[in-house]
This record gives C-alpha cells, sequence and structure tokens, in this order.
C-alpha cells in the first residue's frame, strides 16, 4: 500500500526553503534589532552608520565573519571541536520543523466506530477484511480488542479495521470518510513544516535537549579547565529548566487532549487563550524559555565569557556565529512556542478565526503569529535589561525548589477541572484563573511564612560610614 | 589591631514580605522603567546621549593635548629658539631638532629642522610645559589619520601650518610662560565649561 501519510513534496520543499533562509535572515536581524532596542534602553541610539538606520548592518556582521580567519587552535579535540557549533545550529534549526508559523487547520483524527455501528454493520465490517492475512483466533482477538483500545494502540490490522467502520459509518451519515478527509488535508497547505506529526510538542522538547550536546563538547572539546566548567554548569542549567519547561506545558496539553500544535491553536480558538486560563504556567513556562536560551538573567554561561571563559571562548569567526545562531534560533523557536501554546498562535477573537479562510486571511492570520512572535523577541530582549543576573546557585534553587512545585501542582489543577468535565467550555476552564493565582501567591507566602536557615548578621567595622561610634577610649 | 566588641553591631537583614517575594510587582516596575526609557529615546522626549561623531564634533577643553604646533610670534617668525628643552623633555623621544644660527637679530639660534614623530609621540604634553618661550603647544585637533608613517612625521613646516590652521580656533594657552593671559583665559574665566558631551 502506499505511504500512510503522503506528503506534497514540492510545497515542503519550498517549506523549507524559505523557512529555513527566513529564519536565518531573522536572526541576523534580531542581532540588529538586539543591539538596536538595548541601546534605546540606555538612551542611545544603535548602530546606524551602515545603510539608513544601521539596516544593512547585519550583511556588515555576516560578511565579517564569513571572510575571517578561521583559527582552530593545536590543542583542542578536532572532531568535537568541529561538531560543537554544528550541534547547536543543527538542533536549533530542527525543532522549528513542528512549529507553526501561519494559518493552520487541525489534522482529521480516526474515531473508533465500531461501537456506534448495528451488529450487521460490524458483521459486514468483519467480512470485508481479508481473512487470509489473520487467523480466526487472531480476528476475533482484533474484533474484541479493536473495539476497546483506543486508536492509537491499534496494529495495521487493526487499523485497517477501524478505517472500514469509519466508512460504513460515515457513509450511512453521508459525510466524507476519515480517508478522504486526511487525503484532503494532506493536500492542503498547512504552515507548518512538517504537519500533522502527532508528538508536536514532545518532538520540540527532545531536539532542544540535544543542543546540551553542542555546549558540553564545545567546553570539553577545547581543551580548557574554564570553558570546561562554563559549560558543566551552563548545561547544568539548560538540564534543570527542562523540566519545568515540559511540565507547565503539561496543563496545555491536557486541556487541548493532544501534543500536536495545530490543534492546541484550535482548542484556544474555541475555548480562549490559554494565557487566561493558566497565568501560572505561562509565567513558569516564560522563565524556562528564557533559561533554555541562555538569555539574561540566566546569563551565566555567557557572562563567564567576560569573566573567566566559558564554552566558546577558543572558537573563531564562523564556528562562534554558528553557536550565536543556534542561541538566537532557540530564541525564534521558543517565542513561535509561547505564543502557540499559551497566546492563541493566529487567533484574534473576531477578527482571524479557524472559520474563516481565503488568501487575504491567510495573509493576516500570518501577519498575526508574527506579529506575536515579534512582541515577545522584544519582550525577551527588554527583560535583559530590566533583571540583574541569577548565581548559579540560586538559578538552580528556583528550578528544583521552587518552578518544579508550582509546575507539578498546576497540573494537578488542571487535572482536576478535566475529572470534573469543566474543560469543554470556557467557563468551566476560567475556574483555572483563580486557581492559579491562589497558587502563586499561596506559594510565595509560604516562602515567606518560613523559617530562616541561618539569620544573616552584619558587621560594621569602624571606619564605616554607619559604623557606630568607638564607645571609650579604645583607640 | 584586633577588633573590639564594642565596635560590632550585629543586624539582621529585613524579612521581605509578600509582595516582594512574589518578584513579579517589582519585575513589571523594572519593566515600566525600561520601556520609558525606550520610549522616550525613540520618539523624541529625551534626546539619547550618543553623539553622530563625525557630523557633530566634540567640545573639547582648551588643555586637550592633541596635535602639536609650532607657534608663531607677531612678526610671523617662529617662536622656537632651537633650546632642545622639549626634545630632552620627551619621554618618548620623538622629536628631531637641528639647530641653526637665526636669521634674526634678537635670537642666536633657531630650528633649521625639527620633525615630530607623531606615531611616537605620546602626548603628555611635557614638551608644551618645557617650552620656555612657548613656542611649542598642543591642540584640540584630534582625529589625526594618515596614509604612511612617513607622512606622520611632522615637520616644521608642516607644525608651522598647524598653527595657521588653529590660531583662531581659540584654544590658545590659558596662561602664557611669560606670565601674559592668552585667549582662552577670558573663556576659562566666564565659567563656560567645556566638555565634549552635548549638554546645552
Amino acid at each position: 500500500m502506499s505511504l500512510q501519510y503522503d506528503f506534497n513534496f514540492w510545497v515542503t520543499l519550498i517549506l523549507i526553503v524559505v523557512v529555513m533562509g527566513a529564519i536565518q535572515g531573522t536572526c541576523a536581524y534580531m542581532i540588529l534589532a538586539e543591539r538596536k532596542i538595548s541601546a534605546w534602553a540606555q538612551d542611545r541610539v544603535g548602530p546606524n552608520r551602515v545603510g539608513p538606520l544601521g539596516l544593512l548592518q547585519p550583511i556588515a556582521d555576516g560578511v565579517k565573519f564569513l571572510l575571517k580567519e578561521e583559527v582552530i587552535p593545536t590543542h583542542v579535540d578536532k572532531v568535537f571541536y568541529l561538531l560543537a557549533p554544528a550541534i547547536a545550529v543543527g538542533t536549533a534549526l530542527l525543532a522549528f520543523a513542528v512549529v507553526p508559523f501561519g494559518p493552520t487547520t487541525t489534522p482529521p483524527v480516526l474515531i473508533n466506530r465500531l461501537p456506534d455501528l448495528t451488529e450487521e454493520q460490524r458483521k459486514d465490517v468483519f467480512a470485508t477484511f481479508d481473512k487470509s492475512d489473520i487467523t480466526q483466533e487472531a480476528l476475533a482477538e482484533l474484533a474484541r480488542t479493536a473495539s476497546t483500545l483506543p486508536t492509537w494502540q491499534q496494529t495495521m490490522a487493526g487499523r485497517k479495521l477501524l478505517l472500514e467502520a469509519d466508512r460504513v459509518y460515515a457513509g450511512q451519515l453521508g459525510e466524507p470518510a476519515f480517508e478522504e478527509r486526511l487525503k484532503a488535508y494532506n493536500e492542503s497547505i498547512q504552515f507548518v513544516i512538517a504537519p500533522h506529526l502527532d508528538i508536536g510538542i514532545v518532538f520540540v522538547f527532545a531536539v532542544s535537549s540535544l543542543a546540551v550536546y553542542g555546549i558540553v563538547l564545545g567546553g570539553w572539546s577545547s581543551n580548557n579547565k574554564y570553558s570546561f566548567l562554563g559549560s558543566l554548569r551552563s548545561s547544568a542549567q539548560l538540564i534543570s529548566y527542562e523540566i519545568p519547561l515540559g511540565m507547565s506545558a503539561l496543563g496545555v496539553m491536557l486541556l487541548a487532549g493532544s501534543l500536536n500544535m495545530e490543534r492546541m491553536i484550535a482548542d484556544q480558538a474555541y475555548h480562549g487563550w490559554n494565557f487566561f486560563w493558566q497565568p501560572t504556567a505561562c509565567l513558569l513556562f516564560i522563565t524556562s524559555v528564557f533559561a533554555e536560551c541562555n538569555r539574561l538573567p540566566f546569563d551565566l554561561p555567557e557572562a563567564e565569557q567576560e569573566l573567566v571563559g566559558g564554552y566558546h571562548t577558543e572558537y573563531s569567526a564562523m564556528k562562534f556565529a554558528l553557536f550565536f545562531l543556534g542561541e538566537y534560533t532557540h530564541m525564534i523557536t521558543t517565542s513561535f512556542l509561547v505564543v502557540t501554546l499559551f497566546f492563541g498562535g493566529w487567533h484574534l477573537p473576531w477578527i482571524a478565526t479557524p472559520e474563516q479562510s481565503g488568501i487575504g486571511v491567510t495573509v493576516l492570520k500570518v501577519a498575526i503569529i508574527g506579529g506575536k512572535m515579534i512582541l515577545f523577541v522584544v519582550f525577551y530582549m527588554l527583560i535583559r535589561w530590566t533583571l540583574p543576573r541569577f548565581r548559579f546557585d540560586q538559578l538552580m534553587a528556583l528550578a528544583w525548589k521552587v518552578m518544579m512545585p508550582l509546575a507539578l501542582i498546576n497540573f494537578l489543577c488542571v487535572v482536576l477541572v478535566k475529572y470534573l468535565g469543566f474543560d469543554q467550555s470556557w467557563q468551566g476552564r476560567a475556574t483555572l484563573l483563580p486557581a492559579a493565582l491562589v497558587l502563586l501567591t499561596g506559594a510565595a507566602y509560604l516562602t515567606v511564612l518560613l523559617p530562616r536557615k541561618r539569620e544573616r548578621k552584619r558587621i560594621y567595622f569602624r571606619g564605616h560610614e554607619i559604623a557606630p561610634k568607638a564607645k571609650t577610649a579604645n583607640v | 589591631m584586633p577588633i573590639a566588641a564594642n565596635e560590632v553591631t550585629w543586624v539582621t537583614e529585613p524579612k521581605i514580605g509578600l509582595v516582594e517575594q512574589l518578584y513579579l510587582p517589582a519585575i513589571i516596575q523594572g519593566l515600566g522603567t525600561t520601556i520609558s526609557h525606550s520610549f522616550s529615546t525613540l520618539f523624541g522626549s529625551g534626546p539619547p546621549v550618543t553623539q553622530q561623531f563625525p557630523e557633530v564634533r566634540p567640545k573639547l577643553p582648551p588643555n586637550y593635548r592633541g596635535v602639536h604646533r609650532l607657534n608663531r610670534d607677531e612678526q610671523g617668525r617662529v617662536r622656537c629658539v632651537a633650546c632642545y628643552m622639549c626634545s630632552t623633555a620627551c619621554p618618548a623621544h620623538c622629536i628631531d631638532i637641528v639647530a641653526a644660527p637665526s636669521p634674526w637679530p634678537d635670537r642666536e639660534k633657531y630650528p633649521e629642522l625639527f620633525v615630530i614623530d607623531e606615531l611616537r609621540c605620546i602626548y603628555c604634553g611635557m614638551c608644551e610645559q618645557a617650552c620656555p618661550v612657548d613656542a611649542i603647544e598642543l591642540t584640540t585637533l584630534c582625529d589625526l589619520t594618515g596614509m604612511s608613517r612617513e607622512e606622520m612625521m611632522f615637520d616644521k613646516e608642516k607644525l608651522l601650518s598647524v598653527f595657521d590652521q588653529t590660531v583662531k580656533a581659540g584654544t590658545d594657552p590659558v596662561r602664557t610662560k611669560g606670565g601674559k593671559l592668552g585667549v582662552a583665559s577670558e573663556v576659562a574665566d566666564s565659567g563656560v565649561t567645556w566638555s565634549s558631551t552635548a549638554e546645552s
């Protein structure tokens, strides 16, 4: 038989080329945007010499990186030295494969229709099944289990059974069967490079976790104590923050009922944006995402470059550029993720809804999701100049002692809501909002109530400007 | 000496309250500051402190140590009497002087050759301090470029031409060695501050 999911080759190829080019271009211009926004926040103008308003500055930077001398020190481990930036960039770009950047429609779901058919129809369905594939016992077993197993546990034979049942069911209702809907979906143009990937967001998390290899290998291969320590700290930070990252997104996944990002957007279109119903999860996700991208306030791996070393000390022109390209691509991917998971993706309440289609609406939806992503990137850059950097122990304590329990309790609240069946309407979901706020405030209150482990004391020596005066002639 | 017990104050840090423990109100306040700064820089209610350099030159103070010049006196002759004091004082040994009998009656010597290697110079101003006749002076010209090393060895004519260029800049020495007041003293006395950032 043909491929289960056949895809339109040319559409996918064009999408890949366009999107990868757009990401690289956006990364380059994000460097300019970062410098400009940093400048404005500091009461100065950024680069404005190269081209009008400095708009050709990224091109100048790109030319510089390309033409710079490639130095490979003799004391490095060559294989991993050259592999590390490749991994950093490759995983960052790969993670973008399932992220929607424009209007998407939800893929069709194969529902088990065997219980809905009459006994006669069920007999007919089993009759069409090719008996030579399978023994009688196995068929009986299949008939028994196919009706009870959820669709994702089917075998190929069981799947054929369900497709047939669906065809019969849909035929009697006059609707198109699952296979036709799937074919229509595969032929439609989705603004995702790899649509209908049902593990959607887990793929992004998994591939982003591989980026840790880039950092660890970079630090190790540099054959330099300080690089090694810097990369160890960075990898510890990245791994620690992946846990709150995944757990805070769990609530969203539960409410949407799927890991597929297109379904999450559709779910938010019908039930309200997840930002309103789970602000705690949104806050935890955003914080984790800052840590995953090594941005301030979780800047320690990069600050160490200024101070001591860090994983990209020994790297020169293009390899250094690749590390930074990887970091900015992570920023773009995670901005899209936040927008998709919590802010409704391309959805705006009365302006851009899933029912609308057409070329104008498509352009509008691309603009909407792009605009939201840009707002979030600007937020990234503004926070950089707002918050001071975390110390390493504060960073780890935050991940393990604060964010993970909060994410877990948030998940429990969502589980409760789903168990009680509230998640079908937005009013039901709105009960999560006070729960989230109570959770946040309660956690803060608990921390305030906790006794201090040790009293911190200050000693003022004589001569300090607020020291006590010398009491007696004790000079 | 050891610390006496009565010099020590034991202080505990104040406990932070609920609002501070949330961290969010403080973050939002900080974001407000950042955003307000960004908006005021962008939309013009507070000008950026950046000075667009080649279009806007900085205002340099009169004792700024830039390129050297050889001063002329009222009759247009070079003031230098080739006493070698600047050359001796120079820490970088960048001044080369060849003295010759002067063609004018009121002086014994004059410099036939006076070459300063501007690239060796460290612009310390010792030559200016050492000169007894206020012949050599450091001007406010700071953007000095050249296409070759030979070009940057300034001889007497070049240094005199720097004088001709800058004599009207109003940055002549405030007080000369002879005790007379120069032009820049009026500026200094009037209380105008010379700073390189555009303050007005």
